[in-house]
């Protein structure tokens, strides 16, 4: 018996270009270079995200750029079938540098994620906006 | 200064539409309050609190309190935290009462979701996005597939299944059939819950609430205008209320919500413990909602919430905590997207005898309704009050 197997269509999603403002826009104008920002705070020490010109956590104004290898682990995810462009999976990546983020999921199957799992960032096209970040399986 | 005894909820009123095609929304407000207004035997004159929330139309309040002709509103709250608004407003109330900045509060709400192409949902805010919206607002969340990231971890870490999710659908369709209002009267089993569609892993249809039309409506009173109505009197205890969000990516958690600190400070004001409660209207957008927040008011050990409501533990006349005895969000109303306000109502209705004779639980003094505005995964806000029937 040989059967070919279908093989699952891997995920992907249409999405809409993002609010970009003055607070934001180094991010975005480094996303278009393929290269993922985050925000740490000089005095803490700490990285956190989204990126904030204020540190969440000890509010100090004196937060700076770091370039990120967009590296972490699936902290939970979730598939949302009930969607005109198909299966996508929206979750929270725990990065190596510490802080969660929230992102979709891309080039794999539906049934291919797993809490824990390893994945790295890249960057999708939006429609007329700057890339944004999302992940894959490492 | 606590509230603990400082207010009394002597009226409630929730809108029997669960379609309103040819309501305007301020209209469904207006009906709200006036039936609450009927139940308490007050008049709108009495009013001089008003407490709305994000799906007030226009300008909320100011709207709201134009549009049906309150004349005497000296104190005015449109404290924004979704669906849990409505148990924040309680506590807000009790607090105005306590300080004599009002005698009597009118808290509304009311929607019509059904009517408009994609849902009510938040409302309020308006003006310049949310600050996290670039780095979020991209991916396609919903609540549907934000509280399935709960639901995905809570597996993980507990082992918490799907069956057990799907018997906090069961019990909730358990009451509603007894409920004439009720969007969804038919009882369900746990294999019809994990058997219908799947929307957003691991959360199938069953386990969503629905979606309705309509609203609801409570008056709060000083305790000298409470002593001069002819109602049974629901006293109010205490009120807690907390935020809760990723702060800063390095603190999340969606195992946990905001109920493990609004649960605390409510019980701790009233003096009384989660298993003093006789009855819990506890909000259910989604099961999995209602287990995190069983765990996080202490009703049971954390990672424990899926043996606790297991076998029909939340069934009136059958567990040991009846709950959502009008069907709540999951089977009878979920108005606006955010029936916070349902809680405290099907609260103050047991605390009266006043909840169908196939539900009612029999010497109901002490009762919780607790609340989850926002999104359980990401952003959201908790609010916890406690209510005794005064003999
Ligand atoms: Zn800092």
């Amino acid at each position: 018996m040989s059967e070919t197997q279908e093989k699952p269509a891997l995920m992907t999603r249409p999405i809409p270009a993002p609010v970009v403002n003055v607070e934001s826009q180094p991010f975005w104008d480094a996303a278009r270079e393929g290269r993922f920002l985050i925000k740490r705070c000089v005095p803490c020490g700490k990285a956190h995200w989204y990126p904030r010109a204020i540190c969440p956590f000890c509010m100090s104004g004196e937060t700076v750029w770091e370039e990120s290898p967009g590296e972490g682990v699936i902290y939970s995810y979730s598939v949302m079938h009930r969607s005109p462009t198909g299966p996508y999976a929206i979750g929270y990546v725990t990065l190596d540098e510490g802080p969660a983020v929230l992102t979709n999921f891309v080039g794999v199957a539906p049934d291919g994620l797993t809490i824990g799992q390893r994945v790295n960032v890249r960057f999708q096209d939006t429609e007329g906006g700057p890339p944004v970040p999302v992940f894959a399986p490492a | 200064m606590s509230i603990k005894g400082k207010a009394y909820i002597m009226g409630a009123y929730e809108h029997p539409l669960r379609d309103a095609p040819d309501k305007s929304t301020p209209q469904l407000h207006a009906e709200c309050a006036r039936g609450a207004l009927e139940d308490a035997g007050l008049t709108k004159d009495d009013v001089d609190g008003f407490f709305c929330a994000g799906d007030a139309p226009g300008f909320g309040a100011l709207s709201m309190i134009d549009y049906m002709g309150l004349k005497n509103v000296r104190h005015m709250d449109s404290t924004e935290t979704g669906g849990s608004s409505y148990i924040v407003h309680v506590g807000h109330a009790a607090q105005a009462i306590a300080a004599g900045k009002c005698q009597v509060a009118l808290i509304t709400l009311a929607g019509r979701p059904r009517q408009q192409k994609g849902g009510g949902g938040r409302g309020g805010g308006g003006g310049e996005p949310a600050p996290e919206a670039g780095f979020e607002n991209i991916y396609g969340g919903s609540t549907h597939n934000t509280y399935g990231m709960c639901a995905m971890r809570h597996m993980y870490e507990y082992g918490t299944t799907s069956e057990q999710l799907a018997w906090i659908k069961v019990a909730a369709s358990h009451h509603a059939q007894w409920n004439e209002h009720a969007f969804l009267k038919n009882v369900v089993t746990v294999e019809e819950v994990v058997n219908s569609r799947m929307i957003s892993d691991p959360l199938h249809l069953l386990d969503c609430c629905v979606v309705t039309d309509g609203g609801g409506a409570l008056i709060v009173t000083s305790p000298e205008v409470a002593r001069s109505l002819n109602r049974p009197k629901v006293k109010v205890m205490g009120a807690g209320e907390a935020p809760k969000g990723p702060r800063g990516g390095l603190d999340l958690d969606l195992t946990h919500s905001g109920a493990v600190w609004s649960g605390p400070r409510a019980f701790a004001e009233a003096g009384v413990t989660p298993a003093d409660m006789k009855y819990a209207s506890i909000y259910d957008s989604f099961t999995i909602t209602v287990l995190m927040q069983l765990e996080d008011l202490g009703f049971c050990e954390k990672g424990q919430g899926g043996r606790f409501v297991a076998d029909g533990n939340l069934i009136s006349g059958v567990g040991k905590l009846p709950f959502n005895t009008d069907g709540g969000g999951l089977c009878n109303n979920h108005p606006t997207n955010r029936g916070g306000i349902t809680k405290v109502i099907e609260a103050v209705r047991q605390l009266r005898g006043e909840a169908h004779p196939k539900v009612q639980v029999p010497n109901c003094d002490l009762a919780i309704a607790h609340g989850t505005g926002g999104s359980l995964g990401t952003r959201h806000g908790s609010a916890t009050v406690i209510l005794e029937r005064e003999a």
